[in-house]
């Protein structure tokens, strides 16, 4: 596991970011559009924004005033996979699972050959 | 086949479901009786299992020792809180590598569904860093590796 997805994970760990990645996951948005919804000072997006940076999931641009943020792919692709790895490996230990309470139930009862 | 969910709930909490075509005794035997627990809970192709200690009574030691016959092993240690025989476990675990991560809560129900089982393992951590932390370190144990659609967050 990379520093960088670590960082990742642990910047998901709060709602309010998950909440700003969900925003801009239906495109840019401002600091000021961000703070809108939330219950939030701009100072205090604009921190969780720099975690959210710092993680590799958002970065902004320069468009005369504005500073919109936008989701880097490349950041939330790097934990999904991470994600479909846990879950393989959670999986493969569900599907030998299956296969010992194949073989538990086998002896006289009903129940066939083994799938 | 996608028989497996995970997801996470609220701040603390994890929640993994399973169904297997067995019944509850069956599944709630092989969670608990040692022998059985060798046989599958090995995480990653590769990894055995040659320590298992399972206690499985109330104040009952866990400790299940992972190698991967390449100088790699970690262990991990728990004790049981309450068993309802067939249906609930209750148990306390924690990590050691080597330096003991924080108490994870974890119960595990076996509920019948037809023939078979519906399993629900519902794991609590002391917070929500905790629980990025595990998510992002992974558990080569698969198990307690959690976490999280990623669509179900975002």
């Amino acid at each position: 596991m990379s520093a960088v997805l670590d960082t990742a994970f642990a910047a998901l760990a709060d709602p309010t970011r998950r909440a700003i990645l969900a925003r801009l996951a239906k495109g840019e948005a401002t600091v000021m559009e961000l703070a809108e919804p939330f219950d939030l000072t701009q100072p205090a997006i604009s921190q969780h924004l720099r975690v959210l940076e710092d993680a590799g999931l958002v970065t902004g641009r320069v468009d005369g005033t504005r500073r919109p943020r936008r989701l880097v792919h490349e950041g939330i692709d790097a934990m999904d996979q991470w994600l479909a790895m846990l879950r393989k490996a959670l999986g493969k230990n569900y599907d030998r699972l299956d296969e010992v309470l194949a073989s538990m139930s086998q002896p006289k009862t009903k129940r066939g050959a083994k799938r | 086949m996608s028989k497996l969910t995970l997801k996470t709930e609220g701040d603390t909490h994890v929640v993994v479901t399973r169904r297997f075509a067995a019944p509850p005794e069956a599944v709630y035997r092989a969670h608990t009786d040692p022998a059985l627990i060798q046989k599958w809970l090995l995480g990653p192709d590769g990894w055995t299992m040659p320590v298992c200690v399972s206690e499985a009574r109330p104040g009952g030691k866990i400790r299940y020792e992972w190698t991967n016959g390449k100088g790699d092993a970690f262990f991990l240690t728990g004790e049981y809180v309450t068993l309802n025989p067939v249906r609930r476990i209750a148990h306390v675990e924690r990590m050691h590598m080597p330096g003991p991560t924080p108490d994870n809560h974890v119960e595990t129900r076996f509920d019948p569904d037809g023939a078979g089982t519906l399993m629900t393992l519902r794991m609590t951590l002391p917070d929500a860093a905790t629980r990025a932390a595990m998510l992002a370190t992974g558990m080569e144990r698969g198990m307690d590796a959690s976490y999280a659609r990623l669509e179900g967050m975002i």
